[in-house]
């Protein structure tokens, strides 16, 4: 029984994640294709000639070099900036168990759950007034403190089984409390930090509705905002909207394969300890 | 012992960051919501008459009707497929074929999730685009002419189609954690109970769905926050129309915030969006709290 069964599921599944996939190869068929080619052929063919006229327009036009660099210069400096101050939170909350530790971990918790529209226009006021709007400075304070809630979170649990006898060691050997941290707690959980890191990087990558509000000025825009603004543009049509969509989809999706392990690694840390 | 005292100080830039971006902008943002705020000039006191405006607002109802819709399609029925998707994966393809199809299989259906929301929109909103849209231009070259449709600007269909690219989004993350959740399971127990005659479902059902509970209800609680949570999307496909048919509670915000100058309002809004957020995140500690007793006895 089993013998026939087993083409049979093997082919639901195939079916199913082609039905997935089948986006991401629409895209990928119909960036390359002249606006002639898809008028007549429609969406399920092959392009008739490799066209990438389309790909280097658009590039062009939104600047996706800068737009590039934009999100990589604010994920970069989140990612780094909200793994520094996750490790020290959690560094005084896991190992050092201040008092007050739950409520700590209850607030940063809660922090990290609450929807961005209840901070928005307080911090867009805000940032007026200091005068950070439209600024690149104003986003990665803002998500390195978000990020950092998430990260206090995670990394506590992980430092409240940190094993007690290096730092009774350490303590030993005279070393402060910044001596421990640096040299002993930091390279033990290097493996979690990097996947802290890795999470960091392509969350800020992805976000929308915050970079939406503060990066008005074109040059300061991050890829998701500058492609999703453009979206309804009248001049836009079938060959340019998947060109378009392509360059969105190429870095999360090079992402995902550089960091795949530590993304499958770092997913249920979060959830279920 | 060690002494605890002394790492308080490693506390005062997580605490200090917090206090400027999270703590002041929420209270301040409580605070706005019982005023009148065009965004310039001084705020006006106005008590609750946001809050007692927004029971009266068919659009604050519709983006909340919406909102169970989007439930269903980022939450519930995710979790139903993932449970079926994962088990399958795990017991049967991971087993009998080998485990690096299963991965590979379960990378596919994971892929949606890496990508910018943003970018979910465009994609999609070039597939259900009616004039040169994929969607369409297929259903023509098949010659099912009448099924093509305008699916995104038409309020009949709207919600529905942006449902449909949530289940596609989201399917992957419940797959992913259900996956790993099995590998908890003690494979003895498969064996035990194939021995006793339980067939697959009754396996599935009793074995796999009972033990990877916990991992069902972290599931279900962040990906029905993530739907309260749902912006991109909708500000990339629909904004909220034709009409109100696919507003949600953050556009909705935005929209008072930025678009028709009602600050108050808005604020308003996004309050009770955060106090059922909070509230519902509230009921997802107890229940983990619930299962880590359980598991200490």
């Amino acid at each position: 029984m089993n013998r026939a069964i087993r083409p049979a599921v093997l082919a639901t599944l195939t079916v199913l994640v082609l039905l997935v996939l089948s986006p991401f190869a629409l895209v990928a068929l119909n960036a390359f294709k002249r606006p002639a080619d898809y008028a007549t052929n429609g969406p399920l063919s092959l392009p008739d000639s490799l066209y990438f006229k389309g790909l280097t327009d658009f590039w062009i036009r939104v600047d996706f070099g800068e737009k590039l660099w934009n999100s990589f210069f604010i994920s970069g400096s989140v990612a780094v900036l909200a793994v520094i101050v996750s490790v020290l939170n959690a560094y005084a909350l896991g190992i050092g168990r201040v008092r007050g530790r739950s409520l700590f971990l209850i607030f940063f918790l809660l922090a990290n759950l609450l929807p961005q529209e209840a901070l928005v226009y307080p911090l867009y006021y805000l940032s007026k007034e200091v005068g950070l709007y439209n600024t690149q400075t104003a986003v990665i304070i803002i998500f390195t403190a978000i990020q950092s809630a998430f990260g206090t979170y995670l990394l506590s649990s992980v430092y409240a089984v940190f094993p007690r006898e290096m730092l009774e060691a350490a303590a030993i050997d005279g070393a402060g409390k910044v001596r421990t941290l640096w040299r002993v707690v930091v390279p033990i959980s290097w493996p979690s930090l990097s996947v802290l890191f890795t999470f960091f990087f392509i969350w800020t990558w992805n976000e929308f509705f915050l970079p939406l509000v503060f990066l008005i000025s074109n040059d300061k825009q991050t890829v998701p905002v500058a492609l999703g603004v453009l979206q309804g543009d009248r001049l836009m049509d079938a060959t340019t909207t998947s060109a378009s969509a392509l360059l969105g989809i190429a870095p999360a999706v090079l992402f995902f394969l550089i960091f795949q392990r530590t993304l499958s690694r770092g997913i249920m840390s979060g959830a279920v300890k | 012992m060690r002494s605890n005292r002394g790492y308080a100080a490693f506390l005062i830039p997580g605490a200090i960051l917090s206090l400027v971006v999270i703590v002041v902008p929420l209270v301040m943002n409580v605070a706005i919501s019982f005023t009148r705020w065009q965004g310039v000039g001084t705020p006006e006191w106005i008590g609750l008459d946001n809050y007692s405006r927004l029971l009266e607002d068919d659009n604050f109802w519709a983006s909340f009707r919406n909102i169970i819709f989007l439930i269903f399609a980022m939450a519930v029925i995710p979790t139903a497929i993932g449970l079926v998707l994962a088990a399958v994966l795990f017991d049967y393809v991971a087993k009998r074929v080998g485990p690096r199809t299963a991965s590979a299989f379960r990378s596919g259906f994971y892929l949606p999730q890496v990508l910018p929301v943003a970018v979910t929109g465009i994609v999609w909103g070039w597939i259900l685009n009616p004039s040169f849209g994929a969607l369409n231009a297929i259903l023509t070259n098949a010659g099912l002419d009448a099924l093509a449709k305008n699916w995104l600007g038409d309020p009949t269909y709207a919600l529905y189609s942006v449902m449909v690219m949530l289940i596609w989004f989201q399917v992957g993350y419940p797959v992913v954690m259900f996956m790993s959740g099995l590998q908890r399971v003690d494979p003895e127990l498969y064996e035990a109970a194939s021995i006793d005659g339980a067939n697959w479902w009754q396996r599935f059902i009793r074995i796999a769905v009972y033990q990877i509970k916990p991992e069902i209800y972290v599931v279900l609680v962040t990906t029905t926050i993530a739907a309260l949570k749902v912006f991109g999307q909708i500000f990339v496909l629909t904004r909220g129309g034709p009409g109100n048919a696919t507003l949600v509670p953050s556009y909705f915000a935005y929209q008072n915030f930025f678009e028709k100058a009602q600050v108050g309002y808005g604020s308003a809004i996004a309050t009770v969006l955060t106090l059922i957020i909070v509230a519902l995140s509230v009921v997802f500690l107890r229940i983990q709290a619930r299962g880590e007793q359980k598991d200490a006895l």
